[in-house]
This record gives structure tokens, sequence and C-alpha cells, in this order.
């Protein structure tokens, strides 16, 4: 219909070609061929398959796969999403400290993660300093121009937990400090896997996670619970390709981890990596929000850190939010059913009422990742199809 | 009730200001609530385009002819970006918004400028130098003025605020698409934004990213020539970009937009840094660029007079109205379709 301009470099630069490999729309389409061929077998239930992981998720809603998968296939968006299994008492952390006055630098998404009474985002329109960090390189040298204290609220998986071990490693300022929100994915998968009404037959696992850990790290969960785990990566290609293969293997009734995403991933991982993560990081029990305690789900400081562990350095005293906390609404949320992949946004009695984008309660629809989010925008309506 | 101790929702938020659904919400809520009746003007102005119409301007009918009215205040950090600076940004800012109704010749404006005490006279002059140079290439000229010193710590840097004043033969509203209709931009998106994100200087980005801040308003004038009254809309994508833009514009006219991905003009650099920072481009901000509706046997036309123009030549047709899914903005992506939603709150990177 429209007139094209070519959008990348000319041909032979390295992006042009990596558009070419990974973003063939031809291509594509006969994965999803392929994907609805294998889905048209099974004749009961459709199959349920879970991603861990909120940039698949991102790289599936940007480029507008779901309108690819057979409606016999569900693919069912995981806790992967480190910003929203934040869980409330973490973020209360942050703002208290906020309000006491403490600069606080963070990633952008972590803004509007709701705590108790309180964001980040509404802590700063009452005055306090959040700076929004793309890194926690440009948090230590924020803190290098501070003249008082600078904590770095840290979130993610494994994958940033690194760098912001990388970075204590490297030693920064005596002002620098830590309030780790950190998680790690492989103990959620168990905790999913396990849950009684669960109907999930594979796991989709997070390729760049994979890069630290290896897939190695997947072999134990496969024995244990007889399902498959594919490792993928995120363009549109890699994503199709690797729910192709855990579609087959879920069919085949052959569970085993397979790597679809070997350009970067490998059975032991990133060693370095992982040295440098245990080296200040500890494995520790702890809530994600909406879904349960997960055991060596958190990555806290270890002791040797205390200096840089802001829980350590300071008194935070988040009961005064607690105690404003609106009361009923979070308890009505059911994002960690949602997350579990054990209900849908829609059975959701505060969906599109009480929760919005701009208004969230539950974590899920505060990230551009969050299923809620991510089904809000939609309207419940994945294709668009029928469109002339 | 102490500052500390208010409820969500008693204190404006930046996102508020971001150009998107919130804001439209904070104007609503506040400006616009109650005040419809009387936003009507009397007397020599009552045949308007008003408040209610929340276009880029207003347009108030005099014989017949319409003076077209606008008003705007800048404020950005840094003061001196790539591309640009505040002042280029003030005259442009308000001869596009000028020309986003159709008025596209002979600009007046005021210019109030608000300084911090303690502010470099030099900056100043700086700025002053492309106030004129942006006057020169727009042909707009300031007719009235004023001049404010703060206390130091009291604002940050310096503020201008704008008024401008043009006429129009024909006054071309932001509500004017119809199915069928082609939408064009000018030219490649998101390059303010992103040149603003990367001059900040928490984001070490090795790109060449310029802002594309410039006054559009011979280009507008050359696509009006070639389309005549087949150019059926426009609207100046600033703040929250193309996707605020044409949210905008496909609620106001109750027509669906069906973008087309592969025709979406991007420079390399910001193509590179919205996968980097998982920024949609079309949610970004533009400062040189125009959105135009414009019927389907006309879209050549106005397509080859952009092109014509140095400001135009990255010009293309990205998109189609179509009847269904009024209000909405859906983009193929080769691979499926999805929902363009309008940003929601401030631009922040994303984390995974």
């Amino acid at each position: 219909m429209a007139e094209r301009l070519p959008i990348a470099a000319p041909p032979g630069d390295a992006s042009d070609a990596a558009r070419l490999r990974f973003r063939d729309p031809q291509r594509a389409r006969a994965l999803a061929g392929r994907l609805r061929e294998l889905a048209d077998r099974r004749s009961h239930d459709p199959v349920s398959l879970m991603h861990v992981c909120g940039s698949h998720e991102q790289a599936i809603a940007r480029f507008g796969l779901r309108g690819l998968f057979p409606p016999s296939l569900r693919v069912i968006m995981g806790p992967g999403c480190p910003v929203c299994v934040t869980d409330v008492p973490e973020v209360d952390e942050a703002v208290a400290l906020a309000r006491q006055g403490i600069p606080i630098a963070t990633y952008g998404d972590m803004l509007r993660v709701p705590g108790s009474a309180q964001s980040l985002a509404d802590a700063r329109a009452e005055g306090a300093t959040v700076h929004v960090v793309y890194g926690v390189d440009a948090a230590v040298a924020l803190a290098r121009e501070t003249q008082g204290d600078l904590v770095f609220f840290a979130s993610g998986f494994e994958t940033t937990a690194v760098a912001t071990a990388a970075a204590l490693l490297a030693g920064p300022p005596a002002n620098f400090s830590v309030l780790s929100a950190h998680k790690y994915i492989p103990p959620v998968m168990e905790i999913v896997a396990e849950m009684p009404d669960t109907r999930i037959e594979g796991f989709l696992a997070a390729g760049h996670a994979a890069t630290i850990t290896g897939w190695g790290v997947f072999e134990r969960f496969v024995l244990r619970h007889r399902l498959p785990v594919v490792v993928a990566g995120f363009e549109p290609l890699d994503i199709l390709a690797g729910l192709v293969q855990l579609l087959e293997l879920v069919l085949e009734g052959r569970p085993r981890v397979v790597n679809a995403f070997p350009r970067c991933v490998t059975r032991e991982g990133n060693a370095r990596a992982q040295e440098t993560l245990w080296r200040v990081f500890r494995p520790m029990g702890g809530q994600w929000r909406g879904i349960a305690h997960v055991p060596s789900g958190n990555l806290r400081l270890r002791e040797e850190w205390a200096g840089f562990d802001a829980r350590r350095r300071f008194e935070i005293d988040a009961s005064e939010l607690r105690d404003r906390a609106p009361a009923g609404l979070a308890a009505a949320c059911r994002c960690g059913d949602i997350m579990a992949g054990l209900a849908s946004p829609a059975d959701c009695r505060l969906f599109g009422r009480e929760c919005l984008p701009a208004s969230p309660v539950g974590a899920c629809m505060v990230s551009s990742e969050g299923t809620c989010r991510i089904q809000h925008e939609y309207q419940g309506h994945p294709r668009w199809e029928a469109a002339p | 009730m102490s500052r500390r101790e208010r409820p969500r929702g008693a204190t404006v938020t930046l996102a508020q200001g971001a150009g998107g659904r919130a804001m439209r919400a904070l104007i609503e809520e506040v400006f616009l609530k109650g005040a419809l009746p009387s936003a009507r003007p009397h007397g020599a102005f009552s045949e308007c385009v008003g408040l209610e119409a929340q276009d880029d301007g207003a347009a108030l009918r005099l014989g017949d002819r319409w003076l077209v009215m606008t008003t705007d205040s800048h404020v950005v950090l840094p003061i001196f970006f790539p591309g640009g600076d505040i002042g280029r940004l003030a005259v442009a800012g308000t001869v596009n918004d000028l020309a986003a109704m159709g008025a596209t010749d002979g600009a007046v404006l005021s210019f109030g400028v608000v300084v911090e005490e303690g502010f470099a006279r030099e900056d100043l002059e700086r700025v002053q130098a492309s106030v004129r140079e942006a006057c020169r290439e727009s042909g707009a000229t300031i007719v009235t003025g004023d001049t404010k010193v703060m206390p130091r710590g009291e604002l940050s840097g310096l503020v201008l605020h704008t008024t401008g004043l043009a006429f129009a033969d024909r006054v071309v509203r932001d509500a004017g698409l119809r199915p069928g209709d082609r939408i064009l931009v000018s030219g490649t998106l998101g390059d303010h934004g992103f040149a603003i994100l990367a001059a900040r200087g928490r984001i070490e980005l090795d790109a060449d990213l310029r802002s594309d801040v410039a006054p559009v308003n011979g280009l507008v004038r050359a696509a009006l020539a070639a389309g005549g009254p087949g150019v059926v809309a426009l609207k100046d994508p600033t703040r929250g970009g193309l996707a605020s833009a044409l949210h905008e514009m496909a609620a106001k006219s109750g027509v669906g937009v069906l973008l087309d991905e592969a025709a979406l003009p991007l420079r390399p650099a910001v193509q590179a840094a919205s996968e980097l920072l998982g920024i949609d481009p079309l949610h970004v901000a533009n400062e040189g660029k125009i959105v135009l509706g414009v019927a389907p046997e006309k879209a050549a036309a106005v397509l080859a007079a952009l092109r014509a123009h140095p400001l135009g030549r990255d010009a293309a047709v990205v998109g189609t109205c179509v009847a269904e899914h009024a209000g909405r903005v859906l983009l193929d992506t080769g691979f499926g379709r999805r929902i363009v939603t309008e940003p929601e709150g401030d631009l922040v990177p994303r984390i995974c």
C-alpha cells in the first residue's frame, strides 16, 4: 500500500544483515504454518506453553506475533518480568528511603511499580529525588558526583545482577549502596511446575539469562518435572523457531532441554559472570509479588558487602506506608494467578476498572511487559487481521 | 495538610506533562472542566475553532480569512543540544503549530523570556542568535516581548514563552481524516526526543543523534500548494510523537489508522537507540516534522512536493485510514498487526 523507504543501513551493513536473518516475515510465516500444523494434531485441550521472560513478551507484542499463533496454542507469560515480581515490601523500602531524603537511582520501569501506598514516581512528585538510570554504571557515576548518599534500587534477573556485582567489585565510591531486588529465575520455574492446577506443558526459557547460567542449569528441572525446556533468543524468528521445537517436544512426549539460541548460549554458560555473581550475591528465599515464596529466588548482598548494602546501612521504616495502604484493592489483585497461568486478566475484577495503566494496582499492569498491561492495550482482541 | 501527606493524585506528576493520555486527562479535568460554555468567545471572534477542539492552535474568523493563534511555553534541558537550542525550539514550535492549522506565512510572534539569576549572558546571546536565525528561516517576526529575571533556584536556567499569530485562507484541522485517506510524514521520526535523551548525558550512545528542530511552514506551504483541499488534516507530532498525534487525529476523526512499519522513515541511529533502550520511536518527540492526512488521489503529488523540499527528503506515505477500529492506531509489522499504544507517562527505558 505505502511506498517503501529503506529503514536500516544500506545492504552489506551488519544491522541490515541482522534484520534480514532474524526479521524475515516470509520465514516467520513458514514457522507459523508449522506451528499451526503441529497444534492441529492435538484434538483435546489447547497446548499451554509458558515463557518466563519479559523480553519474550515484549518481542511477541512488538512484532504482533500473537496474530500468528494458532488458536489451539496458548503462549502464557510467566513470572518473567523482574519489575512485575518485585514485591510490595521491596518497593516500600525504596519509597521509604526516598521519603527520608536519600536520593535513589533506578531503572525507568521501576518508577511506577506500586508499593503499599506509593510508587517511586509518586514519591518523586512529592519532592523526593529519584534518578532514572540505564545501568548500574550510571548510578555509580551519579554517586561520584553526589555529596551525600546515593542508593541504587537494583532489579532484574541474573543478567543485570551480574552487572551490579561487577560494579561493586570494581570499587564504587563509599557513598554508593545497593538496595537489591534482584531475582534468580531457575527456582521459580520449579514453583510454577509444582502448582497443583498447572496446565503448563513446556517452558520457553530466556536466552539472555541462559548466557550466564548455561542451558545445563535446566537439566535437573527437566528430570524432576518431565517437562521440556527450550532456550530461545529474542528476535521474532528465534521465538517462533523456539516455540516450534517446544511444541514438537510436547507432542512427542520427549522432556528434554533444547538450546535454540546456540549463537549465544552454551551448556556451561559464562563461568566468569557466574563467579562474579556469587562473589557478591547469595540466594535467599523470598516472596515474589503475587506468585509465592520462592526458595533461593531473591539475590541479596553477601555479608562481606554489608558496607554497600542499603538494608544494613540505613534504618528503613516502611511501616507508615503500610498503614496508609488502601484496604482491599491489593488483596483482590490476581497478578499471581495470572503470572502462574492459572487465570487470565479478564478473571480479575479490578482489571480495566480500578486497575489501569495510569493507576496500576498490580504489577502486571505496570510494566509494558506485564500480562494485564498488554491485554489492556489489546483490549482482549489480539487479532487485527480482519481489517482490510 | 502537609505536602508530604497528600493522597495519590493530589500532586501533578511528570507523566501528566508528557503529551499522552495522562496529560489530556489533566487538561480535561482541570482546565476544561466546566469551561466549555464560556470558552466560546463573543463579539468579533464568535466564529472560531477554540479550546474545545484541542487542536494545535485556535482559528478565529475575520471576514473571509482565518486568524490562527497559538501559544507555547518552552523548557528544555540541556538548553543547547545537538541540532539546536531552546531559542530555535521556541520559534519552530510556534511557527509549526500555526502551520499545522494551515497558516504558513507571515507569522508574528510575542516573545517572553524568564531568566534565572546567574545565567551566562553569553548563553543568552547565543539563544537570541538562533531565535533570529529561526525567524529568518520561517519568515516570522517578533513584534512584542517581555523579560523577567528570577532569583537563583526559583527556576532552572531559562524559560521562553511565545504566542504566534498568522492568517490562513483555509483552516486545516486535525479532525479531517476519512476512510481511504493516506497518512504522510514529512521525514524521519523520533530524532528530537532521542537527541535530548542522549544529550542528558546518562546514556552512552555512540551514535549521531541530532534534533530535527526546524520551522516546517515552508514544507507545509508546498504540500498545501500541491494537494489543495486534498490535504484534509495536519498535525504537529511533538511530545508523544507520531503515536499521540495519530491517536488524536483518529479519535477526533472517527477513523482507524493502519500504519506500515516498513514504510516508517527512521534514521539507523534512532532505530538502534530505540532497540537498545526499549523506547518506541513512535512515542518520541519530533520538532521539525508534520503529519498529513491526504486524499488518496493527491497522495503522490503531495509526497513529491514534500520530497522536493530540503526538509522533506525522507517524507513517506506511512499508512491508510480505515473505517474499522475507530480511534485506534494499528501497525502492520510484516509479521502481524499490533496496536500502537499512546505513550503512558514520561518515556523510560526498560530493564529487560
